[in-house]
């Protein structure tokens, strides 16, 4: 699987936009994580994750650092992501569904904050695209 | 996981908030899960998939109508969603992972169009109900 010319250019392009309010989205996308799948919270027995807390608003802020990484290197997702795939593979060990979870909660958070800009063909290359990012940081499990 | 009193009053409450939308919104849902997840197409061969589909938007309204049956039995859905049981797990045989995209991109429409704040805790009320209408729908497969 990999992303056409067309799905490399909606997700640059959006990126301008959403990376923005990148902060605010990552916070979200998390806190939405954890309302829906609670079950996620396992991975973080150390943090406070109250609305608001400074914690899930730094840890937000990695996250979507980390996606914009790898926009800035789409074309070498892998390359781009190498070190936290190591770090996910051998010491967080983060079982791979929550990707799936954690994918389809940012999705509904840049739904929520652009409407219009997420139209179906971005959604598409968008979900995509989070899958490859997905794939990379799983990919050394085994 | 069960739906709780809160998420019922949540629930209920935004079906009154989409009032005669719910059939826009579906449509919407089908549209793009056909799009990014082209595989469930499968289980539609017989109908025209082209965009803006009138057969889609039939077959929108019928999900949003199930639904809106869903919304209205919330004390009994097996019972109220069997005939529709029968028909997707018996006669259609629709693999139940399909209908978790389904509802993946009727979220990510409904935190597009939401005439509100849609919440992480609404999502969560949400996501819950459609749980329980996927496990009405596919009973031994969830």
């Amino acid at each position: 699987m990999s992303l056409t010319r067309a799905e490399r250019t909606i997700i640059v392009s959006m990126w301008g936009k959403v990376s923005t309010q990148a902060d605010i989205i990552g916070t979200e996308a998390l806190e939405r994580l954890f309302s829906s799948y609670p079950q996620t919270k396992t991975y973080f027995p150390h943090f406070d994750l109250h609305a608001g807390s400074a914690q899930l608003r730094a840890h937000g802020s990695k996250v979507v650092a980390a996606v914009g990484d790898a926009v800035k290197s789409i074309d070498n997702v892998a390359g781009a992501l190498s070190k936290l795939s190591e770090l996910h593979a051998y010491v967080l060990r983060v079982d791979p569904v929550n990707f799936k979870l954690l994918s389809h909660c940012l999705l509904v958070t840049v739904a929520s904050h652009f409407p219009a800009d997420f139209t179906a063909d971005a959604h598409a290359a968008w979900d995509k695209f989070l899958s490859i990012v997905s794939r990379v940081l799983t990919e050394k499990y085994r | 996981m069960v739906l709780g009193a809160a998420d019922r009053t949540a629930v209920r409450a935004l079906w009154l908030k989409l009032g005669s939308n719910v059939g826009v919104y579906t449509t919407e849902a089908l549209e793009r899960t056909f799009q990014a997840f082209p595989s469930t197409k499968t289980y539609f061969l017989h109908l025209d998939l082209s965009p803006g589909s009138a057969q889609v938007r039939a077959h929108g309204q019928k999900v949003a109508d199930a639904l809106t049956l869903a919304v209205d039995h919330l004390d009994d859905l097996p019972s109220a969603l069997s005939a529709l049981r029968e028909l997707h797990a018996h006669k259609l045989r629709v693999d139940p992972v399909k209908f978790q995209l389904l509802v993946h991109c009727l979220l990510v429409t409904l935190a597009r169009h939401y005439p509100g704040d849609f919440s992480p805790s609404l999502q969560a009320s949400l996501n819950k109900f459609l749980s329980h209408v996927i496990s009405a729908l596919a009973p031994n497969c969830h």
